[in-house]
């Protein structure tokens, strides 16, 4: 068998990119308006960023910020929509809005292939990861996954205030992308860590973002050393071993799809684990239904998933354009509002509320069009076995202290400390 | 009433082989794909439609015969 050399030091030592990246000013602090001045990094938003949009929606209804160097923001079900299925006018090269725009040059491959891919390239990466994340073969993880929820309510013994989201939602996430990655689960608190580098690190100076992610990448390219020396059945061999157009994937195709499989997977399904359980925490009505109605819970996952959706993603402007009422200039971010998009009243029948039985859903929590969430059966399959664990063992709940419950800001909106109550 | 995707527009949600498993099934990349000839038994035409109105992509059409 031939050594696999793709990793050796031409490609550790060789210089990351970016230098080339596009740079600007970084601005924080209050918005003065949301429609002139967005920012989804305020504890406003943070805290309530449903009436902010739902304002946006009457009168902009495409807002702007001169802040992460320019960017727009629809929060409309069509505009979304129709920015998602465009991928030829607003390009997936970035997803994340931040200080620094990768180059042109990066597309159609990106830094981590799928999600920051556009076609034709987009298709032949998606194709290689899709059989492992078909419903199927996620329903293989469904025993494991519902054995470690049990695990960590068992750990909850003898006390009568927990934090939802530090002690439980937090954890399955971490854990089952660690198996099907094949990576160490004792390395669990650095994986949170990685990923408030890259999701929550936005305003810190460009160099101190470069360094992080260059720390995950050292930790990535040591799990690739590991799993050369011996190859198992899991994700991280499967990449270094399979082939696109007669070839290995390039390295940087490796650790960037390897990336992107460890940070999509957790802040994503911990958030809207922890948003379902805040929100029947807070409505006693819902959580005595879903109690007395176990097979309630799909249809109300859905509604949860559409009033909570935990993702908004990002997209770059290819080109000038009048688009939408609205002069884009190439390079413009635009902030891709999911969550906007399902609490829109032109496509959802009392959209600003939590129905528990909406049979009726076409929501885009996992997106719309080519890049629809790689992992949307497996974030499906640990929200539900992860509700189904503790409504089975924790059926009375409750805020424990409805002021000290804190939301993530940025792109990943969830509950970071949630205590409940969970015995009188 | 007969069933139909749009292979163009199905981006594998899997919405209609969750709320119609009579209907639908998945292929091994994750698309839905329509069982059989695609015909909705009776009984079955909510769960047929329930799989249309849920759709996230509109990829599933529902062709009322007379």
């Amino acid at each position: 068998m031939a050594v696999d050399n793709r990793f050796g030091p031409e490609y550790r030592d060789a210089d990351d990119d970016s230098a080339l990246f596009i740079r600007n000013e970084i601005i924080t602090g209050p918005v003065s308006d949301w429609a002139t001045d967005f920012s989804h990094l305020e504890p406003e938003w943070a805290a309530d960023p449903y009436p902010i949009q739902d304002d946006l929606r009457q009168r902009c209804p495409i807002a702007h910020t001169g802040r992460f160097g320019g960017g727009w923001l629809p929060v409309r079900y069509a505009d979304v929509a129709a920015i998602a299925y465009d991928t030829d006018r607003f390009s997936s090269r970035a997803i994340i809005m931040n200080n620094a725009r990768p180059p042109r040059e990066i597309a159609p491959v990106g830094g981590s292939p799928p999600i920051s891919s556009d076609p034709p390239f987009h298709h032949e990466a998606r194709k290689l990861l899709l059989p492992a994340f078909t419903r199927s073969a996620i329903s293989r993880l469904e025993p494991a996954t519902r054995a470690f929820c049990d695990s960590l309510i068992d750990a909850f013994d003898g006390r009568d205030v927990v934090d939802a989201a530090q002690e439980y939602a937090q954890h399955i996430p971490v854990r089952v992308i660690a198996d099907m990655l094949g990576f160490p689960p004792e390395d669990g608190p650095q994986f949170r860590e990685f990923v408030a580098d890259l999701l929550e690190g936005i305003n810190l100076p460009t160099d101190e973002r470069v360094e992080r992610v260059h720390r995950l990448f050292q930790y990535l390219l040591a799990q690739v050393d590991e799993h050369l020396a011996r190859p198992r059945d899991d994700l991280t061999s499967y990449l270094l071993d399979v082939e696109l157009g007669g070839h290995k994937l390039d390295p940087d195709h490796v650790v960037g799809t390897m990336a992107l499989l460890l940070i999509a997977g957790i802040d994503t399904t911990w958030s809207a684990i922890g948003a379902s359980l805040w929100h029947l925490a807070s409505a006693p009505a819902d959580r005595a239904r879903l109690v007395a109605e176990p097979g309630l819970l799909p249809i109300a996952m859905e509604e949860l998933l559409r009033a909570y959706a935990p993702v908004t993603m990002a997209r770059l402007v290819t080109q000038d354009m009048h688009w939408g009422g609205v002069d884009m200039k190439a390079d413009d971010w635009i902030l891709l509002s999911f969550p906007a998009a399902n609490r829109d009243p032109a496509q959802f029948d009392r959209a600003g509320q939590v129905i528990i039985d909406r049979e009726v859903n076409r929501h885009a929590a996992f997106g719309l069009g080519i890049h629809r969430c790689l992992g949307s059966h497996l974030a499906r399959m640990e929200l539900r076995v992860a509700l189904q664990a503790w409504l089975d063992r924790i059926p009375v709940f409750g805020l424990a202290d409805p002021a000290a419950v804190t939301w993530a800001a940025g792109q990943i909106r969830g509950p970071r400390t949630l205590p409940l109550r969970i015995r009188d | 009433m007969k069933v139909h995707i749009d292979s163009g527009r199905c981006q594998g949600h899997g919405r209609c082989y969750d709320l119609a498993p009579g209907l639908f099934g998945d292929d091994d990349e994750g698309y839905g794909q329509v069982l059989g000839n695609g015909i909705v038994p009776p009984g079955e035409e909510k769960a047929a439609r329930l799989a249309v109105a849920n759709c996230p992509e509109r990829a599933i059409d529902l062709l009322e015969e007379t």
